[in-house]
């Protein structure tokens, strides 16, 4: 299995704090590989590297077998990486429909005078954007909720309308940012169903959650951080039995 | 689904009938007076509309709109009046039969000018948001006015807060926008001639405008107004594309500019500002921010008020007190503030909003 993601030696310091410190992480394609870790271990920091929002101090970057230097969101996303956020960022006064076509931005050229004059292969274009992004809200479930407005739509919808947008930019490395946060049992089931299937479909899945139960039964592998820095790498069932991680969460046995 | 396609066409004839020979009734009823507002509203419309492209689309709070339209203003001030040739002897010498530049010509400098413009703005603001970037383009457009205020001397360039004249009337397609034209049954007078013209320039901008908003570029903005952040995570180059809506937005302003230095004849600093920006913006605010019918209605309606205060308040004052207590000007200011204070309170997304807009 070929390594889709490999990310070694990163480190990111906010003044004195070593956010993270000599972090390193792979993902192989076709996985769902999980980052865990208790409040504050520098979960998102990590996302947020590898995604181009933060610059690392230090740290190789390599993704679908070339180097690469996240600087820029937009060019990551490119590059075929995209992510959901924790505190979910939607469009709010756009529509789900127009949310994910949005998506389609970063793999469409229609430039500004094609837009003015639309001409037939602009029309097409548009058309190809529009059927896509049906096809995407149907995929995740919001088929019925095209027409709504994003910041009307409950919690569950919202998180896996995020998916369909993330979906829409054609990635090969699906990153989510604790996508169960804040739903309730059925949605999380639904969830899981959704990202078994995206797998299935061809995707690489990058996880941050801090839902146990859904972490250990769909992640192939599990990298455990604490305070910066790796404690534990491995299968669900390594990572579980592993002391440091134990540690970690519980704290020192008496 | 047919009827609904074939309403509509009937109810766009009936309004394209309606503004054709609209000018033929404002003039019957109120004179060329009125007809010369309406000329002046559907100026305000295309800056209206362009402004929208900046603060309703891309989000990016605009103080300092009227500056662009100064810049197409005095462009074609400039280079269609005897000002440059009175003033520098060389460029005398180079056009002994003065300076008139045809007037599309003028246009698309005038946009092209305007566009660099706003592109020079906008790369130092393009982290700036909401407040910060509405003091620094407020800023810019004081600083383009007092330029053009001072720019008398050393060498006489813009002539100062005297202004510059006796600028060319529109010509175009040999037909001049300065006299009646004869049609042979009837007598087109000139305010009606421009009123056509004017109002194809608008149709044409609120056409580039709803292209641009329905396509991949409109989507862009306005995801980026909504959240940038999450817009750069969907591979939008959010600097190109700020860029771009500064760009687009002072075009619009410069060839609004032309047409205005053109239609009125004279320029000078005293129309560009800070209060001009504060009205465009409120035409865009009080219409329905982001939704082109009602920035125009908005533009309409504001370009219309001032002048029906001024018809309605001193007769109305003289009739009720014998006097007049409250001069139109004051007047207008004051309902100015209360109706954008109502709109604000009751309507915040405008008079004619998008459907399904929430007001939280």
């Amino acid at each position: 299995m070929s390594v889709l993601l490999d990310v070694t030696n990163v480190s990111k310091f906010f003044g004195g704090v070593h956010a993270l410190d000599n972090v390193g992480l792979r993902v192989p394609s076709g996985s769902i590989v999980g980052l865990i870790g208790p409040n504050g271990a520098g979960k998102t920091t990590f996302f947020n590297l590898i995604t181009g929002l933060y610059s690392a101090n230090s740290g190789l970057f390599q993704f679908n077998g070339q180097f690469y230097s996240p600087h820029s969101v937009a060019q990551v996303t490119q590059a075929g990486i995209a992510r959901t956020f924790q505190n979910i960022r939607l469009f709010g006064a756009m529509t789900a429909l127009e949310n994910v076509m949005v998506g389609c931005h970063c793999r469409s050229h229609t430039g500004v005078i094609g837009a003015i004059l639309r001409g037939r292969q602009v029309r097409q274009e548009e058309r190809a954007i529009r059927e896509k992004s049906f096809a995407l809200l149907r995929y995740v479930g919001l088929g019925d909720f095209a027409d709504h407005t994003a910041i009307n739509l409950s919690y569950g919808h919202q998180r896996r309308l995020e998916i369909a947008r993330a979906l829409a930019t054609d990635p090969l490395l699906l990153a989510l940012d604790e996508p169960a946060a804040g739903m309730n049992a059925t949605e999380k089931l639904a969830l899981r169903e959704l990202l078994l299937q995206i797998r299935v479909d061809g995707k690489t899945i990058l996880l941050i959650e801090h839902d146990v139960s859904l972490v250990m039964g769909i992640c192939d592998s599990l990298t455990v951080l604490d305070y910066g820095k790796t404690i534990a790498v491995g299968s669900p069932t390594e990572v579980r039995n592993s002391p440091a991680v134990i540690k970690a969460y519980l704290g020192n046995s008496p | 689904m047919l009827n609904f396609i074939s309403q509509r066409r009937m109810f766009l004839w009936l309004a394209m009938l309606s503004l054709l020979i609209l000018p033929w009734c404002v003039g019957s009823v109120g004179g060329n007076y009125w007809v010369r507002v309406l000329d002046f509203a559907l100026l305000y419309v295309i800056l209206a509309l362009g402004l929208n492209v900046v603060v309703g689309f891309a989000g990016l709070l605009d103080l300092g709109f009227i500056a662009f339209y100064a810049l197409g203003a005095y462009t074609f001030a400039l280079l269609a009046s005897p000002h440059l040739t009175q003033s520098f002897a060389a460029i005398a010498v180079l056009f002994p039969e003065g300076l008139h530049s045809l007037i599309w010509l003028a246009c698309l400098i005038g946009a092209v000018l305007a566009a660099t413009f706003g592109v020079i703005l906008g790369v130092p603001t393009l982290k700036l948001r909401g407040d910060y970037l509405a003091i620094v383009t407020l800023g810019f457009g004081e600083i383009i006015r007092i330029f053009l205020n001072n720019l008398d001397r050393p060498m006489n360039l813009t002539n100062g807060p005297k202004g510059i004249r006796a600028i060319d009337s529109i010509e175009l397609f040999g037909i001049s926008f300065a006299k009646s034209l004869d049609l042979g049954f009837i007598q087109v007078p000139a305010l009606y001639l421009i009123f056509y013209l004017f109002l194809v320039l608008a149709c044409i901008a609120t056409v580039i405008c709803m292209r641009l908003q329905n396509s991949r570029i409109g989507r862009a903005w306005v995801a980026i107004r909504e959240d940038e952040i999450a817009a750069q995570a969907m591979g939008i180059n959010t600097r190109n594309l700020k860029l771009l809506a500064f760009a687009i937005g002072a075009s619009f302003a410069g060839v609004a500019g032309v047409l205005f230095a053109s239609f009125q004849g004279f320029v000078s600093p005293e129309s560009f500002t800070l209060w001009e920006s504060i009205v465009v913006l409120a035409m865009v605010v009080l219409g329905g921010i982001g939704h082109i019918p009602g920035v125009i209605l908005g533009a309409v309606l504001l370009a219309i008020f001032p002048e029906v205060l001024r018809g309605v308040v001193q007769p109305l004052q003289n009739a009720l007190f014998g006097h007049v207590l409250v001069d139109a000007e004051i007047m207008r200011q004051l309902i100015y503030g209360l109706a954008l204070i109502l709109i604000m309170l009751y309507r915040p997304k405008g008079i004619w909003q998008k459907r399904g807009a929430s007001t939280s």
